[in-house]
C-alpha cells in the first residue's frame, strides 16, 4: 500500500469522526434532542444498574399479608395481587423494553437496508418483485397482524422481536431504495464503475456510507415503534410469561379487576412507557431536524 | 378513458392484494403449533377414532392444497369458519359486534380530524412561533402515548376517582332505557373510549397537517397571492389550506390501518363490545378461527379504504391519473 492511499484513508476517518462529532453536538443542542437523550440515558442506566437499585426477584410472590400493599419503606411502589414487588418489576421491565427496541430495530434496519439497496441498485424485475412484497406488507394492518402472529407463535420475547421486525422492515426498505435511486446516478458512482469496481463494492463500499445518516433516523423511529408494539402486545396478554414487562404488568393489573384499588401498581408502568416513548420520539424529531440540509447554517453551532 | 384505466388498475391491484391476504391468512394459521381438533376438545377422553372422524369432517385429512381450496370456497360462500369459544359461526359473532365498532371509530375519527387539521394548520401557519412550538410538542407527546395507556389513565381518573363516566360497556346493564334515554346512555359510555382514540389521532393529524402546511407556504403561488395584496385569511383558506390538505387525504387511508390499532386498544380497556374487544377475547380464548376471521375483516377493510382514498384523491388532484405526480 502506498503512502498516499494510507494518508487518504486517515484523512477520511478523520473527516468522518469530525462529522459524527458535529452531528452529536447539534443533536444535544437541539431542544427536543436534549430531553430525548436525557430520558434514554436515564432508562439505560436503570436497565444496567437494575440489580443495584434495591430490587428483588420481580417474579417472587409474597405471602398472604403482602398482597396489594400500598407503597411503604419496604415496598417503594407497593405490591401487586400476588405480593410481588412493583418497584422491582418496573426497574427490570425497562430491560425488556430496551432490549426489544434495540434488537428489533437492528433486525429491521439490516433487512430493510439489504432489500432497499438490492432493489434500488439492480432495478428491473428484481426491484419490481421486492417492492411488490414491500407494498403488500405495508398494506396489512400492523397491530392485527402482530396479534395474530404472536398468538400463533406463542408468547416469548423472541417471537415478539420477530413479529415486530417482520412488520417494520418494509418502511426502511422503501426509504433506502428511494435514496439509492438518486445516489446511483451521481458521478462518483459512475467514476468507481469506470475503474472497475464490482457491484457489491459499489453497493456496500460506495453507496451504503451515504445512507447511514438516514438509517440512524430510521433506527430511532423503529426503536420507538418496537417499544410501543411490545407494550401493546404484552398488555393484550401476548407478552413473555417469564419476563415481566411494563405492558404485562398492566395486563395483569387490568385482568385482576382490582386496578382501581391499587393505583401504585398501574401508574409506574404507564408513566414509564409514556416517558420512554416520548424520549425516543423527541430524539427522532431532533435527528430528522438535524439531518435536514441547511440545519447547521440556520442554527449555527 | 384515463379515468377508467386508472380505476381498473387500482381495482385489479386491490383484488390481487385481497387474494394474497387470504393466502397469508391461511398459511399463518397452519403454522400454529398443535392439532386444531385437540384444541377444540381439550378433553383427553376423546378417542383416536373420534378425532379421525372429526379430521375427515373438517377436511383436515386432505393435503394442504386441498385444504386451501376448501377454505377459499367456503370464504366465497361467506363462511368464515366456526368459533370454538362462542360455538357459532364466526361471521355471526363478527356481525353482532361490527356496528358497535363503527359507532366508536366514526365518532372518534371525525372529531379528531377536525380538531387535528385546525390545530395543525394554525401551527404550520405560525411556523416557528411560540404557538407552533407548544402545539408541536403537545402533539408529539400525545402521539407517543399508546392508546391503551391513555385509556387506562382516563379510566382511572374519570371513571374510578371522579366517577363522572361509567367504567365500561356500551350501555348501563338492565337499565331499561329506551329511545332518547338509551341514546344518551350510549353516548355517555362512548366518551372515554372515543377520547382515548381521539387524543392519539389529534397528535397525528396535527403533525401531518403542520408539515404539509409548512411545505405549501414555501410555494410560489403563496408568494404571488401575497404580492396581489390578498388578505392573510383568504390566502390561508383559499390557497394554503386547500393544497396542504391533499397529502392529509392520502394519509387518511393509511391512517385507517392505525385506527384499527386504536380501536383494539380502546375497546379492550373499556370493554366496548366491538370487534376490538372481540380480538382480545379471541386471543385470550385462543379461538383461532375467530381470530382468523377478524384478521381477514381488518385486512380487507384496509385494502378497500386505500382503494377508496385513491379514487377520491384522483378526483381532488387530477394530475395523479396522468402520472405527473407520484403519491
Amino acid at each position: 500500500m502506498s503512502d498516499i492511499s494510507l494518508n487518504n484513508k486517515q484523512k477520511k476517518t478523520k473527516i468522518r469522526r469530525q462529522k459524527i462529532k458535529d452531528f452529536i453536538s447539534l443533536l444535544i443542542n437541539h431542544r427536543m434532542g436534549k430531553v430525548g437523550v436525557g430520558v434514554i440515558i436515564f432508562f439505560l442506566f436503570i436497565a444496567f444498574a437494575a440489580p443495584l437499585l434495591r430490587t428483588v426477584n420481580p417474579h417472587q410472590s409474597g405471602n398472604a399479608v403482602e398482597i396489594l400493599i400500598p407503597p411503604d419503606g419496604q415496598f417503594w411502589f407497593g405490591t401487586d395481587d400476588l405480593g410481588r414487588d412493583v418497584w422491582s418489576q418496573v426497574i427490570y421491565g425497562s430491560r425488556i423494553s430496551l432490549l426489544i427496541g434495540f434488537i428489533s430495530a437492528l433486525a429491521t434496519i439490516l433487512t430493510g437496508t439489504l432489500v432497499g439497496i438490492i432493489a434500488g441498485f439492480y432495478g428491473g424485475i428484481i426491484e419490481e418483485i421486492l417492492m411488490r412484497i414491500v407494498d403488500f406488507f405495508m398494506m396489512l394492518p400492523a397491530l392485527p397482524l402482530m396479534i395474530v402472529l404472536a398468538a400463533v407463535l406463542g408468547p416469548s420475547i423472541w417471537n415478539i422481536i420477530f413479529v415486530v421486525s417482520l412488520i417494520s422492515w418494509p418502511t426502511t426498505a422503501r426509504v433506502v431504495r428511494s435514496q439509492i435511486l438518486s445516489l446511483k446516478e451521481r458521478p462518483f458512482i459512475e467514476a468507481s464503475r469506470c475503474i472497475g469496481a464490482s457491484n457489491s463494492l459499489l453497493m456496500f463500499g460506495e453507496i451504503f456510507p451515504n445512507v447511514v445518516p438516514i438509517l440512524f433516523a430510521e433506527a430511532v423511529i423503529m426503536i420507538t415503534e418496537a417499544i410501543y408494539a411490545e407494550a401493546v402486545l404484552s398488555f393484550l396478554g401476548l407478552g413473555d410469561p417469564v419476563r415481566m414487562s411494563w405492558g404485562s404488568m398492566l395486563h395483569f393489573a387490568f385482568d385482576s379487576g382490582v386496578m382501581a384499588r391499587a393505583p401504585w401498581w398501574v401508574l409506574p408502568p404507564i408513566l414509564s412507557i409514556i416517558l420512554l416513548i416520548v424520549g425516543f420520539s423527541f430524539l427522532g424529531t431532533a435527528v430528522s431536524d438535524v439531518l435536514k440540509p441547511g440545519y447547521k447554517e440556520t442554527k449555527g453551532l | 378513458m384515463k379515468t377508467i384505466q386508472f380505476f381498473l388498475k387500482k381495482l385489479t391491484g386491490a383484488f390481487i392484494t385481497i387474494f394474497a391476504i387470504i393466502v397469508a391468512n391461511f398459511v399463518i394459521f397452519r403454522i400454529a403449533p398443535g392439532d386444531p381438533i385437540r384444541m377444540m376438545f381439550h378433553d383427553p377422553r376423546v378417542s383416536a377414532e373420534q378425532i379421525k372422524a372429526m379430521q375427515i369432517k373438517f377436511g383436515l385429512d386432505k393435503s394442504l392444497w386441498g385444504q386451501f381450496i376448501d377454505y377459499f370456497k367456503q370464504l366465497m360462500k361467506g363462511d368464515m369458519g366456526f368459533s370454538f369459544w362462542q360455538k357459532r359461526p364466526v361471521i355471526e359473532v363478527i356481525g353482532d359486534r361490527i356496528g358497535h365498532t363503527l359507532i366508536l371509530v366514526v365518532t372518534a375519527l371525525i372529531i379528531a380530524t377536525i380538531i387535528g387539521i385546525l390545530l395543525g394548520a394554525i401551527a404550520g401557519w405560525k411556523n416557528g412561533s411560540k404557538t407552533d412550538r407548544s402545539i408541536l410538542s403537545v402533539s408529539l407527546v400525545l402521539y407517543s402515548i399508546p392508546t391503551f395507556a391513555m385509556g387506562i389513565l382516563l379510566l382511572l381518573i374519570f371513571a374510578y376517582v371522579l366517577s363522572i363516566f361509567p367504567l365500561g360497556g356500551i350501555s348501563t346493564p338492565a337499565s331499561g332505557f329506551t329511545g332518547f334515554m338509551y341514546i344518551k346512555d350510549v353516548i355517555w359510555h362512548l366518551i372515554l373510549p372515543a377520547f382515548s382514540i381521539i387524543l392519539w389521532y389529534i397528535g397525528e393529524y396535527i403533525l401531518m397537517t403542520r408539515s404539509s402546511m409548512v411545505e405549501v407556504l414555501d410555494q410560489d403561488y403563496i408568494v404571488t397571492a401575497r404580492t396581489k395584496g390578498l388578505r392573510e385569511s383568504t390566502i390561508l383558506r383559499k390557497h394554503a389550506l386547500r393544497n396542504a390538505l391533499l397529502p392529509v387525504v392520502t394519509l387518511s387511508g393509511v391512517n385507517f390501518a392505525f385506527a384499527i390499532a386504536g380501536v383494539i386498544e380502546a375497546e379492550t380497556v373499556f370493554s366496548w363490545p366491538g370487534i376490538g374487544r372481540l380480538t382480545y377475547d379471541a386471543v385470550m380464548k385462543r379461538d383461532y378461527p375467530l381470530l382468523q376471521g377478524i384478521f381477514l375483516l381488518f385486512a380487507v377493510s384496509v385494502v378497500l379504504a386505500n382503494f377508496l382514498v385513491d379514487l377520491i384523491y384522483s378526483r381532488i388532484d387530477p394530475r395523479i391519473k396522468t402520472g405527473d405526480v407520484n403519491v
